[in-house]
């Protein structure tokens, strides 16, 4: 069942029709299966990758790098779950190496994003330092290629 | 000035590939997109290409043995013991060939006599009857057919059977129609065999590609075939190493000892390059081959369901990576199919007919593609067929 974790990981939208004829199997059984993964929280949700650039919102994103002191029963998660609540904030990850935690903030404008760094991030107690990455380009997001189409250059036969 | 080229009259007479006739149409149109091709849309695992770029970066450009590495030939060996329990003499019995096609060539012309007759099983790749042909033998198609799920019958080979039959060619799993020879059937057909003295060159360039329960077995492997039959494999298929044009062939040592003569002759050795390559894909490529089996398995599901469901029933493959789906529905030639909906959906697909007359009333589509191109053409080869439903 892991292969139907995989197809879904590829395209979320294949119905569950499609699914059961893909791996040979019921629709009843892709539907439970999803089910449960639902429930247990294996599958945390379902968002279509959308390339902004090619449409009228104004989107910016950055990463910011984020050096924190632990706090002494929580270490990281205190932090983490105060930073992950702010809207602007679309995902968060500890890290290992030069910096504690990675947040990936979008907003409007650049203007916003920095704002948004120096008024609401920079301020919380456990935050040391904050190093703030603009993205300029983005060629692939999460497996999908943004830069024009894959050109096929196989020959015949 | 006015000099006449006198070029050799059966070649003359060839038909060029009818694959490469229609591609060549759809090549000239912008937007086609193509359901056509037939070589595995993954590029070679990253850890082969690699042990072909560090043997470059080690400067080993030089030939190797005629026969191929000895340690690919080992790494064969093994490999098939392994996978179709067929022992081989590396040193005598295997030889490495630029693709398995060079291998057919070579099988051809090391057995086949002028006025000799060379059964081949159709529809099935374009290259045995032409290569029959310039080895001066007669090539002679047998028909399969969808209702025995394009499997060689006993009866039928036994009806093509005459005291001039010198070969049998044995295109299993089968391009284009994705037919197999599941082991009850080869016993039946040997059966058949062991009454004559006819040879055979099995080419299971797809034996990696097998769907279902069962994996492939090898004519070779049935009691008493291994002495009379060339088995012809390759890393082209399974592996996704098209372009390094490595293919081998496994056979009884009074054939190899022949067979490499032609060989060493006409091309010295296989690219050393990917020898190299071919020896980690031997040691090292199993998981790969299982992963794309996977992927292919799913695309394959999906299509044979649009297909029947969109009125044109389909035998569902067992190996390779083609579905061969009857056209009837529409009433049209494959020629006549294929042509209009590149011209009026901008899809390729090719005519059953490039794969011999019985091809007829068939195409042949590959998923070598993403699901997301399958869906696209799929879409609009069912468009297609609503407009054209005969009444």
């Amino acid at each position: 069942m892991e292969k139907l974790l995989k197809l879904l990981d590829n395209n979320a939208r294949l119905t569950n029709a499609q699914l059961a004829v893909m791996l040979g199997c019921t629709e009843n059984e892709v539907s439970d299966r999803i089910a449960q993964w639902e429930r247990d929280g294996v599958i945390r949700g379902y968002k279509a990758i959308i390339d902004w650039e090619r449409t009228d919102r104004a989107y910016v994103t950055a990463l910011i790098e984020l050096r924190v002191t632990p706090k002494p029963d929580l270490g990281f998660e205190g932090i983490a779950e105060r930073v992950m609540r702010f809207e602007e904030v679309e995902s968060v990850y500890l890290m290992s190496g030069g910096y504690d935690l990675a947040v990936i903030v979008s907003g409007r404008t650049f203007k916003d994003i920095a704002m948004f760094v120096a008024k609401r991030l920079s301020t919380l107690d456990s935050v040391l330092s904050t190093a703030t990455h603009f993205v300029l380009r983005r060629y692939k997001d999460r497996g999908v290629i943004f830069l024009g189409e894959e050109k096929d250059e196989r020959g015949v036969l | 000035m006015g000099y006449q080229i006198r070029v050799n009259k059966t070649l003359e007479r060839l038909r060029p590939s009818g694959i490469r006739r229609f591609f060549d149409i759809a090549c000239e149109m912008d937007d086609v997109i193509s359901l056509s091709i037939g070589e595995p849309d993954f590029s070679t695992p990253w850890h082969i290409r690699e042990k072909g770029i560090s043997s470059l970066e080690d400067g080993k450009t030089w030939y190797t043995p005629n026969s191929g590495l000895m340690k690919l030939r080992e790494s064969i060996a093994e490999y098939t013991q392994r996978d179709k329990g067929l022992v081989y003499d590396p040193h005598s019995e295997i030889l490495v060939t630029v693709g398995g096609s060079e291998a057919i060539d070579l099988g051809i012309r090391s057995l086949v006599q002028p006025g000799d007759e060379v059964l081949i099983p159709e529809p099935s790749f374009v290259c045995y009857s032409p290569l029959t042909e310039m080895a001066g033998g007669i090539p002679v198609p047998i028909v399969t057919k969808a209702e025995d799920s394009f499997r060689l019958t006993p009866e039928a080979l036994r009806a093509a059977i005459t005291p001039r039959t010198r070969v049998l060619i044995f295109p299993f799993p089968n391009n284009p129609t994705g037919g197999i020879m599941r082991r009850e059937h080869l016993e039946k057909i040997v059966g058949v065999l062991k009454e004559t003295d006819i040879f055979v060159l099995s080419d299971e360039i797809y034996g990696e590609l097998t769907y279902g329960e069962s994996a492939h077995v090898s004519i070779a492997s049935i009691d008493g075939m291994q002495e009379r039959t060339m088995l012809i494999s390759g890393f082209s298929k399974a592996f996704a190493m098209t372009g390094w044009r490595l293919g081998y062939a496994c056979g009884p040592k009074a054939l190899m000892e022949q067979v490499i003569k032609l060989h060493q002759y006409a091309l010295m050795c296989a690219p050393t390059t990917a020898q190299y390559a071919a020896i980690e894909a031997m040691e090292h490529g199993q998981n790969d081959v299982e992963e794309m089996r996977a992927e292919y398995d799913i695309r394959r599901r999906y299509i044979v369901d649009r297909l029947c469901s969109m009125g044109l029933p389909c035998f569902e493959p067992e190996g390779a990576f083609y579905v061969f789906p009857s056209i009837a529905v529409t009433g049209m030639t494959s020629e006549e199919f294929c042509q209009r909906l590149l011209k009026e959906k901008s899809v390729a697909v090719v005519p059953g007919t490039a794969f011999g007359d019985s091809g007829e009333g068939f195409v042949r589509i590959s998923y070598c593609y993403s699901l997301k191109h399958i869906t696209e053409a799929l879409d609009r080869i069912e468009r297609f067929v609503e407009e054209n439903k005969a009444v």
